[in-house]
């Protein structure tokens, strides 16, 4: 797989400033395809031997909304499934969510949000997993050491999937 | 161009590896649709054969009557839709408990030759019609017996462990790896037991599916360690058919018979 990885804001800083928000933009591309369907999508933060530190988000198919067959999907988001899906009661609040259109989706979290205060300082990666009903599925992983630096911004393109996936921070 | 299915660990120095000559065994396996699932419940099919080719009906239909499912909670589940056709049997299951189930067929039976009439007498039956018949009184008779269980697991949701060699008879397997979280390019790790202990020697044979598709079939052999472990790699992702054989000396009413118990598996290695 051909990816770039782009680095910036290397100068180190204290700690994550109080009041800065973490930025994550995760895009989904368009698809020229016959029968498209939205990706399932899982988001999480785990350490480099792969444990799960903190689910972000997954967007699947809400079963309160009519679909009876939402979570039957959920397996083929793998290694999140793997790795937290399975042991998670879904849907939970605040990370369950609904399927997205094509297009670039912000998630913004403040430096104290539950899902970033279990981080301990040091080495971690984002994981951004896409799978797709009658399509294909990807996985991006962006390495990054928390706390994040000011001004750090670290971005990974996919290359069917999933679009740029970006992790920042965003001074207040 | 990779020429082994798999590759063994290194550091397991009891473990022998050798590709094995093509065999062109009949071999018993259940496949189901599905390894892995998510949701409330889900149903799955399976189908169920012995055959040459993995995993291409082409022989005979397993038979049903040998078969059990058992839940995570260890209660048996009933199969649904049965049918059995020349090649191949096929059944459905209703999941509806979180966990690992476990789809078994087994069978326990003699076999025995002896010379009748300037001709090689053969027969095979269970425990009792070889009492019932006499089999045992016929001229210069050898009789063997053997142990066979085919199985299969399968997971919906969180994987559990309560499945898993309950008996403590035959070949049973105790995963260290979960045989629902095998990945190509990660290591597994199974432990055999026999009778209940961990199984050294165990004879272990590995294939991966879609043999048909390919000039080679190979088969990796590998050896259980003193603790019955034996490590492999995947590297491909696919279906895979792993048979365990032991022959050891039984007894059958004060008489020294050969005994050859199997434990045959089908899984799969997901992609990472």
């Amino acid at each position: 797989m051909r990816s770039i990885l782009t680095l910036a804001g290397l100068s180190l800083a204290a700690g994550q400033a109080a009041g800065d928000t973490i930025e994550l933009e995760i895009e989904i591309p368009r698809l020229d395809v016959a029968e498209y369907h939205r990706p399932y999508v899982a988001i999480w933060v785990a350490r480099p031997d792969h444990s799960v530190v903190s689910n972000i988000g997954v967007w699947y198919q809400q079963e309160s909304r009519g679909a009876e067959e939402g979570e039957t999907w959920l397996k083929d988001l793998r290694q999140w499934w793997r790795r937290t899906g399975r042991s998670l009661d879904m849907p939970v609040d605040g990370i369950s969510g609904p399927t997205q259109a094509p297009g670039t989706h912000t998630v913004q979290l403040s430096s104290d949000d539950d899902r970033l205060s279990a981080l301990e300082p040091g080495e971690y990666q984002l994981v951004v997993e896409a799978a797709r009903e009658v399509g294909g599925r990807e996985m991006l992983t962006v390495p990054f050491t928390w706390p994040l630096t000011e001004g750090a911004n670290l971005s990974l393109n996919g290359e069917r999937e999933l679009g740029t996936v970006t992790l920042r921070t965003q001074k207040q | 161009m990779k020429t082994s299915l798999l590759k063994a660990s290194a550091a397991t120095a009891a473990m022998t590896l050798a590709i094995a000559a093509p065999a062109n065994a009949h071999r018993a396996w259940m496949l189901p649709s599905t390894y892995t699932l998510s949701g409330d419940e889900q149903w799955i099919t399976v189908d169920g054969a012995i055959s040459n080719n993995l995993f291409t009906p082409n022989h005979v239909a397993m038979r049903l009557d040998g078969v059990s499912v058992t839940g995570p909670d260890g209660a048996p589940i009933e199969m649904q839709n049965e049918a059995s056709g020349e090649i191949r049997s096929v059944f459905d299951l209703h999941l509806q408990q979180q966990g690992t189930y476990r789809l078994s067929a087994g069978g326990d039976g003699y076999f025995a030759s002896w010379e009748e009439g300037g001709e090689r007498q053969r027969w095979r039956g269970d425990a009792e019609t070889l009492a019932a018949e006499g089999i045992e009184n016929k001229p210069d008779v050898e009789i063997s017996r053997n142990v066979r269980r085919t199985e299969t697991f399968v997971t919906l949701g969180q994987p559990s462990e309560g499945v898993f060699a309950q008996e403590g008879t035959g070949l049973e397997l105790k995963p260290v790896t979960h045989p629902n979280d095998v990945y190509a390019g990660e290591e597994v790790t199974f432990q055999f037991l026999l009778d209940g202990s961990p199984a050294e020697g165990v004879t272990i044979e590995l294939v991966r599916g879609h043999d048909r598709y390919r000039d080679a079939e190979g088969t990796v052999e590998l050896t259980t360690d003193a603790d019955g472990m034996v490590k492999f790699t995947p590297d491909t992702p696919a279906p895979y058919w792993l048979s365990a054989e032991h022959e050891s000396e039984g007894n059958l009413n004060g008489r020294a018979i050969a005994v050859r118990t199997s434990y045959v598996m089908t899984f799969e290695a997901l992609p990472f």
